[in-house]
C-alpha cells in the first residue's frame, strides 16, 4: 500500500510540476507594447512563464505554425490570450488558426478587448475560445483565469489525495468539470450589452492542454533576424523548456 | 520637509487625481503591481504611455490636418489612445477618445478637430499631474520613505 502511494505521489508531482502552478506558460500577443508589459507583469506575479509577442503571426511562428517558424520541439505553452483588435491577424483569426491545429487545439485560448460586443464575444466563444476578458485586464481577471484553469495549491493537494486513493493504473490528468464552470469575464463598468453570460458547453471544460511531451533538447532561441525595432520587439521571456 | 510629510503629501495628491476623475481604478492595479522586485513598474508603464500618446498626437494632427481626411485612418489612431489611456487608467483622456471616435463615425471634421484639442488638452493635464506626482515619490525615496498606497 505505502508502495503505491509514493508511486501515485511520484506520477502527481510529475503531471503537476510539468503542467501546473509554477510552470504555467502563457503565450500572450497583443500590438500594443502598454498592454504587453501590463499583461505579462499580471501574469509573472501570478507566477506564469510569460511569452510576449505583438501579432498574430509572430504568436503562430513562436508556435511553429507558420513557414518562417521557430518552432521548436517540446514547446509546452498552457494558455494563449491574445487581444482581438490587432492589424494584420485578429485575434479571432489567431484563435480559428490555433483550434485548427492538431499540437495546440487543445491549448486554451483567452480573448481580451476593449470592446464589449456580444456579438463579437459569441463569434469567439463559438469558434473554442476559452474565455473573453473587457480590456483593460486587472489582476482579479488573471487570478482568476489561473485558478479555474490550473487549480490552486488546495485544489492539487485534494486531487493528490484523491488519486491516492485510487489505483495507479487510474491515475488521469485532472478532471476540472468538477470545478464549477467558468464565468465568463465581463467587467461591471461596461457590461451594459450583457444580460446573461454566454453559455459555455462541456467542451471548454479543462482537458489538460494536449502539447507534445516535454523533450529535453536544448533549442537555440529566437533567430536575431525576428527581432525588428525596439518598440516592437519579439519579447522572449524565460524561455525555459523543463 | 520629512518622510511623513512627504508621503501625506503623496497621498493627498494621488486622492485628488482620482476625486478630480483624472485617473481610475486601472491606475491603481498598476500600483499594485509595483513591488520591491518591479519597483519603477508604474513609471516605465506611464512613460511608454507619454512616448506612445505623443506620437499619436503627432499623427492626428497630420491625419486631420489632410485635404481630404481619411476618418478610418483618424478613427484607429483614437481606437489606440483610448486602449492605451484606458491601460494606464487615464480616464479622462480615454473618455476624450470615445467622443472623438463618434464624430469620426459621423465624418464630422469640424468636430474632429476640436475634440483633437480637448484631448490635446486633457493628455497634457494628466501628463503633468502624473509627473508631479512621480516627483513626490522620488522625494519619498530620497528621504528614505517607502511610498504608501491609499487604501481603498
Amino acid at each position: 500500500m505505502a508502495r503505491s502511494d509514493v508511486f501515485s505521489r511520484k506520477r502527481w508531482s510529475e503531471k503537476t510540476s510539468n503542467n501546473f502552478g509554477h510552470d504555467v506558460h502563457v503565450l500572450a500577443v497583443d500590438d500594443s507594447l502598454i498592454d504587453r508589459k501590463v499583461i505579462e507583469r499580471l501574469l509573472k506575479i501570478t507566477s506564469c512563464k510569460v511569452t510576449a509577442v505583438d501579432s498574430g503571426i509572430r504568436a503562430l511562428q513562436y508556435l511553429g505554425l507558420e513557414k518562417n517558424s521557430v518552432g521548436f520541439d517540446g514547446l509546452k505553452i498552457d494558455m494563449i490570450i491574445t487581444d482581438y483588435c490587432m492589424p494584420g491577424m485578429t485575434g479571432y483569426e489567431l484563435l480559428k488558426k490555433i483550434k485548427g491545429s492538431s499540437t495546440f487545439r487543445e491549448v486554451p485560448v483567452v480573448i481580451m478587448s476593449s470592446e464589449n460586443v456580444l456579438a463579437r464575444i459569441d463569434r469567439c466563444l463559438e469558434e473554442g475560445a476559452e474565455d473573453f476578458i473587457v480590456k483593460p485586464v486587472k489582476l482579479s481577471d488573471v487570478k482568476r483565469l489561473k485558478d479555474y484553469m490550473f487549480g490552486d495549491e488546495k485544489q492539487e493537494t485534494n486531487k493528490r489525495k484523491l488519486s491516492e486513493m485510487s489505483s495507479e493504473s487510474d491515475i488521469t490528468e485532472p478532471d476540472y468539470s468538477a470545478s464549477p464552470s467558468p464565468p465568463t469575464s465581463i467587467s461591471e463598468s461596461s457590461a451594459e450589452s450583457l444580460s446573461s453570460s454566454p453559455s459555455l458547453d462541456s467542451s471548454t471544460t479543462l482537458s489538460s492542454p494536449a502539447s507534445p511531451h516535454l523533450s529535453t533538447t536544448s533549442s537555440p532561441p529566437c533567430s536575431p533576424s525576428l527581432l525588428t525595432s525596439p518598440t516592437r520587439r519579439l519579447k522572449m521571456t524565460n524561455l525555459e523548456l523543463d | 520637509m520629512e518622510v511623513g510629510q512627504l508621503q501625506r503629501r503623496f497621498l493627498e495628491y494621488t486622492a485628488s487625481l482620482f476625486n478630480q476623475g483624472l485617473l481610475d481604478a486601472q491606475f491603481q492595479q498598476l500600483q499594485q503591481l509595483q513591488d520591491e522586485s518591479n519597483p519603477d513598474f508604474v513609471v516605465e508603464v506611464v512613460s511608454l504611455f507619454f512616448e506612445d500618446s505623443e506620437k499619436l498626437l503627432n499623427d492626428l494632427t497630420i491625419a486631420i490636418g489632410q485635404q481630404t481626411v481619411d476618418f478610418k485612418k483618424v478613427d484607429a489612431y483614437v481606437h489606440q489612445f483610448k486602449g492605451s489611456s484606458s491601460s494606464i487608467g487615464a480616464q479622462r483622456v480615454r473618455n476624450a477618445c470615445i467622443a472623438f471616435r463618434s464624430f469620426c463615425e459621423e465624418q464630422n471634421t469640424e468636430a474632429c478637430m476640436r475634440c483633437l484639442l480637448q484631448l490635446k488638452q486633457e493628455y497634457s493635464l494628466v501628463k503633468d499631474k502624473l509627473q508631479d506626482l512621480f516627483r513626490l515619490e522620488q522625494q519619498i525615496v530620497e528621504a528614505g520613505g517607502a511610498i504608501p498606497m491609499l487604501e481603498y
